[in-house]
């Protein structure tokens, strides 16, 4: 299946770069560390803040650590390529190409996720369960759902990255609009702060938004708080679905661009 | 009078770690440069040629002041390039062909200007150079295009101004007409030619391109796998090297290897034979020959490369 | 006479004029679009603007964190951020500079008369970092009307400025020379710079005390705002750590610099002499 060895060969592409991953990984539990510390803090005040007690708090926060490259939260990812491939013009070639190109990037994008989840998703962790306690799910179905929920958090984000890298099309260069949309997933996604801390309708809305589903949705699975396994899952994949959708238009739009324009 | 450039026993080596079967890797000691000897006087234009691999590169990157030789002496216009780097480079020129020293996204006439200021060059110096250089390289309508959208011909010629602007004594150039056109080559051949001839600026070109050398060098030195093989004129080379031409030929028919005086078959495939010659002998009358005994469809001649020249040269 | 001083300053004279003239370059190309230039400041001050919001969602919940209220927490916040905002400004290219390595473009640095720190630091100078500049000191203005301002204040107000800024270069400038061994691991400077922006956000009090020891003998990341905040705020150290510590932030930042330039020697020697 060509998909399938999209995402092995971007696998294998990505594990090639041994020091940056050691050097994330290091980067990530320091990050790991010092919102640890911050959030004890917070709890010792509110121990009921949001509806997570400190223990869940610390648990939040390595997971977050963890899903930050998978989810590629601020940016990167097949992403990157594809709007290269746009500056430089070589994408009118793959746009003639028989084959999906949304699905290809994608496919790319979770091999990826696949080497991040298994390098710098795991790496934190072991260092966050040594150093602090950590909560675990308390049942079998939160722990599959979380399982679940991590391609489809990356989907999300993928799709995303897509329509923030498509804009390259229409402007001269898209690194504007890609720090601005990494900047509000670090934000939305509840990496920066939970979104259960989030007041009145600030919350609602954070909770409502793509974002949420990339960091937030996964972490509640493990935790066994917020929506129900099968309202979180459908939330993400609602998104998805929507999100993909998106991606399709604006690349027919490109597409019609680019042959009237010839790039 | 002193040599510009004084290299003796001159030494680069690299450490390695090569990949062994089964995932490990294995510690290997690279000599790119070995026990180089080599004098330049002022004026001169040097080819520095080799094959790939050579230790070419390495060669220019220790003159400039880039790499440190791991040992021997090295002596460029009076100072010692690794620990003088800054002070050398107001005296040198460099022009890589690979990549370029202007600034990527900023118009061409931009970088002139800072590199102005960086080399403090006196203002009326840099506009009597910059105005000659624009005309001599016909570069008078790029200077306001960023240099991400110049051509390579184009890049290479701004490459060179920028090396030029602040009349350097010696101008190392590396591969620097790799990838242009025909009629840009001869261009730029003809500017460098002028500028030794005009200005005494020494110069020392490493390059694949043995018709560069032809036009430009009375001096060649060769190097392979980092020792120097060869340091003279490029006939004398040819001459020792007894290096051969091929005529490659392509006749109507599949045929029995052609037989003629003067040359003799090295390759046969299906109607295509290639055929060796001696160097200084002339085509026409082997290919008068093929012509009047065989049918041909096509005929074309090959110059020696300049691997099999070395080749020769070490075979002697 | 005033040639004869000006020639012997000239070693130190002369990087910064370089520096400004290379960094100049880059503002001026920028300006030729201004519109975008203008953008992209006023996007960077809005993206800057969203970290705060961050801190000030956390205190909707609580009063006080580690023992410091909103306003000291937001002095810190700000000095922390004028520190890392300039600084970054200030060293441009020197977090990629494993890039540069990689494309060859460091070797195209070192044929020219310039030193190799100066053209890496302003090259792709950019202003995109007033934005957070900007919010920094809007937070530190606002958060420095709750100080009891003494003229001695002011003093340790401003060398901490100045001070955090030249430990931040040093943080940038010592942990990007990993990139001269291997090129790709960028990132690992992050933890301590951007790391150790984000720990002096908070106040030390919520960290175990051999962090801070650490942060303070070790490495010294927490002279960027505790100590001299600590004076600002007339407050005694909560680990019991000697009160000369408050005034020592240009020592610190003296400590650092020299520490990351003999990093940068150290780096451009192996490179010079193994090649890429």
């Amino acid at each position: 299946m060509i998909y399938l060895a999209v995402a092995t060969r971007t696998f294998r592409r990505y594990s090639t770069y041994r020091g940056a991953t050691l050097a994330g990984a290091f980067t990530n539990s320091v990050f790991g560390v010092i919102y640890s510390f911050a959030y004890l803090a917070l709890w010792e005040q509110r121990p009921d803040a949001g509806g997570y007690d400190a223990v869940d708090a610390v648990t939040f926060v390595w997971l977050g650590q963890a899903l930050l490259m998978t989810v590629a939260l601020w940016g990167g990812g097949t992403t990157d390529d594809l709007a290269e491939r746009i500056r430089t013009g070589d994408i009118a070639v793959d746009l003639y190409r028989p084959v999906n190109l949304v699905g290809w990037y994608l496919a790319g994008d979770l091999g990826r996720a696949a080497y991040h989840l298994a390098t710098r998703g795991l790496a934190p962790t072991l260092v966050g369960l040594a150093l602090f306690d950590i909560a675990m799910p308390d049942s079998l179905a939160n722990a599959l759902a979380f399982a679940l929920s991590i391609p489809l958090a990356v989907t999300v984000s993928f799709a995303l990255r897509f329509l923030t890298s498509c804009t390259a099309f229409w402007l001269l260069d898209a690194s504007g609009p890609r720090v601005l949309s990494g900047t509000l997933a670090i934000f939305f996604s509840g990496l920066m702060l939970p979104l259960v801390l989030f007041p009145g309708w600030l919350g609602e809305l954070a909770h409502a938004l793509p974002w949420a589903a990339m960091v937030q949705v996964p972490n509640d699975l493990w935790l066994g708080q917020g929506r129900s396994p099968l309202g979180a899952l459908a939330f993400q994949a609602g998104w998805a679905a929507v999100l993909l959708g998106c991606c399709a238009v604006t690349l027919q739009a490109a597409t019609r661009k680019v042959v009237v324009q010839g790039g | 009078m002193d040599a510009l450039i004084e290299a003796r026993g001159l030494e680069r080596t690299f450490d390695v770690r090569r990949r062994t079967g089964g995932g490990r890797r294995r510690a290997e000691v690279v000599r790119a440069v070995h026990d180089l000897d080599l004098s330049v006087a002022s004026g001169e234009m040097v080819g520095y040629i080799g094959p790939n691999g050579a230790g070419k590169s390495t060669t220019i990157k220790m003159f400039t002041g880039i790499l440190v030789p791991t040992d021997g002496s090295l002596r460029v216009a009076g100072l010692e390039p690794s620990r003088q780097r800054r002070e050398l480079a107001r005296r040198i020129g460099v022009v890589f062909g690979q990549r370029s020293a202007l600034w990527w996204d900023l118009p061409l006439r931009d970088s002139f200007e800072l590199l102005a200021k960086l080399y403090r060059i006196p203002e009326a110096t840099f506009r009597a150079n910059l105005s000659r250089f624009t005309e001599l390289l016909d570069l008078g309508e790029q200077l306001d295009t960023p240099v991400r959208q110049l051509s390579l011909g184009q890049r290479m010629r701004g490459d060179i101004t920028a090396a030029l602007l602040h009349e350097p004594e010696i101008l190392f150039l590396d591969e620097p007409t790799i990838g242009l056109d025909v009629v840009s080559k001869g261009r730029l051949r003809e500017f460098l030619r002028s500028l030794n001839a005009e200005h005494g600026t020494t110069l020392m070109l490493t390059t694949h391109d043995l018709q560069d050398i032809e036009a430009l060098c009375d001096r060649v030195v060769v190097i392979d796998h980092g020792t120097k093989v060869y340091d003279g004129s490029l006939a004398a080379l040819r001459a020792r090297g007894g290096s051969h031409r091929t005529l490659v030929v392509d006749l109507v028919d599949v045929a029995p290897a052609i037989e003629i005086p003067g040359a003799t078959v090295q390759r046969v495939e299906g109607p295509r034979q290639w055929l060796t010659f001696p160097g200084e002998a002339s085509a026409a009358p082997l290919v008068a020959a093929v012509a009047a005994n065989y049918e041909v469809a096509d005929l074309s001649i090959l110059e020696p490369a300049i691997e099999d020249v070395i080749r020769e040269l070490y075979a002697r | 006479m005033a040639e004869q001083i000006a020639g012997r300053a000239a070693p130190l004279t002369d990087p910064v004029r370089h520096y400004l003239d290379i960094a100049g370059l880059w503002v001026r190309a920028a300006w030729v679009y201004p519109a975008s230039f203008l953008m992209l400041i006023v996007g960077s001050m809005v993206i800057s603007g969203l970290d705060f919001v961050g801190l000030w969602i956390m205190f909707s919940t609580i009063d006080t964190l580690g023992g410091f209220g909103l306003a000291e927490i937001a002095l810190l916040y700000g000095a922390s951020g004028i520190g890392i905002g300039v600084a970054d400004t200030l060293i441009g290219s020197v977090e990629r500079i494993g890039v540069y390595v990689r494309t060859g473009r460091l070797d195209q640095m070192l044929t020219k008369p310039v030193p190799l720190l100066v053209q890496v630091c302003a090259d792709q100078f950019t202003l995109r970092r007033l934005g957070r500049i900007t919010q920094a000191s809007v937070v530190f203005a606002w958060a420095a009307a709750y100080v009891d301002w003494t003229p001695s204040r002011v003093a340790v107000a401003v060398l901490m400025a100045i001070s955090s800024t030249v430990i931040f270069f040093g943080l940038f400038v010592g942990f990007s020379c990993i990139q001269f061994w291997t090129t790709d691991s960028a990132e690992f400077a992050n933890a301590f710079t951007y790391g150790g922006n984000t720990i002096t956000q908070y106040p030390m009090t919520i960290f175990p005390r051999e962090l801070t020891v650490s942060l303070t003998f070790v490495l010294p990341i927490a002279f960027v705002n505790w100590y001299p905040c600590l004076y600002l705020l007339g407050r005694d150290d909560p680990f019991g750590l000697p009160g000369w510590l408050q005034f020592c932030s240009p020592v610190a930042a003296a400590v650092t610099l020299g520490a990351a330039l003999l990093a940068w020697r150290t780096g451009v020697r192996h490179y010079t002499s193994t090649g890429s």
